[in-house]
């Protein structure tokens, strides 16, 4: 069984096409990315994938179960977690309330309405520990508008992860990061638990490589190739879409 | 400031108030029929704020749930015998509830500009009904011969407008109670999280759709608390409890106060109310116009209302 799996997945718009068939499947514990030129559909490809956009046919598998209508609340609950490309945080709050916030979600305790929410030490102490093991311990109290973009783009990992994901979708998680700072995204994406099956899509073709052991090339909205790394550094068709590109440039 | 970082203890500023209140009380007994109306505006304001400023759901309809409280209380006073204002509370309460949960499970789909017009129709479509239902609410002569009985079978609604004060002071510290209970609490805390960027909630696994909907009707509830209140007060309901007007006001007062935050709806009505009352007798014709010149000095020159004009004096003060 496969953590995440789609089959003959197809998202129109209109004349356009940005999903044409696309199989692919996640193994558990995977680290797997998906890369591909300007506009091959990769943000629409996980937005389908989370259940942000419906697609226009075919089936999208969660742990075997099929979630193709499923709303996006309960994918998330059912263990999908994601991190956006342009980060997408809860910018005037403290980075503890960001993570916290998520965490509420997941054990239930975001629906209570009574007790002060700073009475739950427990979810507190997860969002510290947490933030500890990211390297954010001295940033809880800070607002997130507040935090450098490499620190913003860790807490976007850090809320993720406090939904103890099965699944983990990361979209660029150095997206407008200087190269100097993406190492340490690098090396905190290292660390992530090894049970969790990750899929992080990605332009740094340095990050892909030393992260991803499969990678899966996105062109015009079907899937090219799939590999482990050196495959797909040998392949032609890999060459020819990226340096093809560059050729003509 | 509210959330996972926030101490829910109550600080001696909050005593506040509470003390004004009862200073008022004693300092002013000419005006105390002006003081209930001011304690049910904050109330009225309480509410809106649970909405807006918390959960960011901007709305010109909130006196659907003032209005429909008004006229269930006096509709209850004035046809059935009901006379009891504990269980005419309890009546306007529960309508005000069904009518929010009703209303906010349609409209909440919605965002925007959309919701806004949906709001307003709502309570356009009220005042229409109980514009032409004169059987039922009294139509535009309003709806008198309200009969309020003795609270608890104690306290009696004197023409001084001392119980009925007290009895205003005593909903609205509950009410506050209750909202600084919500505020705080997680529930509280996933609101702010919704106002401030949905996407992210969506994908933390919030159904953001039913959160929104139980809100609207703990809000819908207590607006329609404070419309039972009014009518109580006055023991007459006039069709200018419902329709846009109403709701602009309240929308004004809490801006003016300071939206998303607790006390915003303290300070908002009671400078709106006595600005209207001192203006009205001097300019009758005119007063509108104070009203819009401190709303437009406010939204230029003060955002977080007049709270957050304080905000910036006391942390220059601290830092000098």
């Amino acid at each position: 069984m496969y953590s995440l799996e789609t089959r003959k997945l197809c998202k129109g718009f209109g004349a356009l096409t940005v999903a044409d068939n696309i199989d692919f499947r996640l193994e558990p514990g995977a680290r797997h990315a998906l890369i591909g030129p300007n506009g091959a559909g990769k943000t629409t490809f996980v937005n389908m994938l989370m259940g942000a956009l419906a697609p226009s046919s075919g089936q999208i598998l969660l742990g075997g179960e099929d979630v193709t209508r499923t709303p996006q609340s309960a994918r998330v609950r059912r263990g999908l977690g994601r991190t956006f490309q342009i980060t997408t945080l809860f910018r005037n709050l403290p980075v503890l309330d960001n993570v916290a916030l998520g965490i509420a979600e997941r054990d239930g305790t975001a629906t209570r309405i009574w007790r002060p929410a700073s009475s739950h030490k427990e979810i507190i102490e997860e969002a510290r520990s947490l933030l500890a093991g990211l390297g954010l311990a001295d940033d809880a109290p800070i607002r997130v508008a507040d935090l450098p973009y490499g620190k913003q783009r860790l807490v976007e990992i850090a809320i993720a992860l406090g939904l103890r994901p099965k699944v983990l979708l990361l979209d660029e998680p150095a997206a407008g990061v200087p190269s100097h700072e993406s190492e340490i995204i690098l090396s905190n994406l290292e660390k992530l638990p090894s049970d969790i099956a990750i899929l992080i899509i990605e332009h740094d073709m340095d990050l892909v490589f030393r992260f991803a052991r499969r990678i899966t090339v996105l062109v015009q909205g079907t899937v090219l190739v799939e590999g482990p790394p050196d495959e797909i550094a040998r392949d032609a068709r890999v060459h020819q879409v990226y340096l093809g590109e560059q050729g003509h440039a | 400031m509210s959330g996972y970082s926030a101490d829910p203890r109550i600080r001696w500023t909050e005593w506040l108030p509470w003390l004004a209140a009862i200073a008022f009380f004693f300092l002013m007994p000419s005006y105390l029929s002006l003081g209930a109306r001011i304690l049910i505006f904050i109330l009225f304001a309480l509410s809106l704020d649970l909405i807006l400023g918390y959960a960011g759901i901007v709305t010109l309809g909130h006196s659907a749930f003032f209005g429909l409280g008004a006229y269930t209380a006096g509709a209850l006073g004035a046809h059935t015998g009901v006379t009891d204002p504990l269980v005419q509370l309890a009546g306007a309460a529960a309508l005000s509830a069904l009518l929010g949960l009703a209303t906010g499970a349609v409209i909440l789909r919605t965002r925007a500009l959309t919701l806004l017009m949906l709001t307003l129709a709502i309570t356009a479509i009220l005042l229409e009904i109980a514009n032409k239902w004169t059987s039922m609410t009294g139509g535009a002569d309003g709806l008198s011969g309200v009969k309020v009985g003795e609270i608890l079978g104690l306290f009696r609604f004197d023409l001084y407008g001392r119980t009925a004060f007290f009895y205003c002071l005593v909903v609205l510290f509950i009410g506050w109670w209750v909202v600084r209970r919500i505020v705080f609490s997680p529930y509280g805390a996933m609101l702010t999280g919704i106002r401030e960027n949905a996407a992210r909630m969506h994908a933390i696994g919030a159904p953001v759709y039913w959160r929104l909907v139980v809100i609207y009707t703990i809000s819908a509830t207590m607006a329609g608390i404070a419309g039972a209140l009014l009518t109580q007060v006055n023991q007459f309901v006039g069709l200018n409890v419902l329709g846009l007007e109403p709701s602009g006001d309240i929308l004004v007062m809490l801006i003016l106060g300071g939206v998303g935050r607790l006390y915003g709806a303290f300070i908002g009505p009671v400078v709106y109310l006595i600005a209207q009352d001192y203006l009205a007798k001097q300019y009758p014709e005119y007063w509108y116009f104070g009203i819009g010149v401190l709303l437009i000095v406010v939204v230029l020159f003060a955002r977080g209302g007049i709270l957050g004009i304080l905000d910036v004096f006391l942390r220059n003060k601290k830092t000098v």
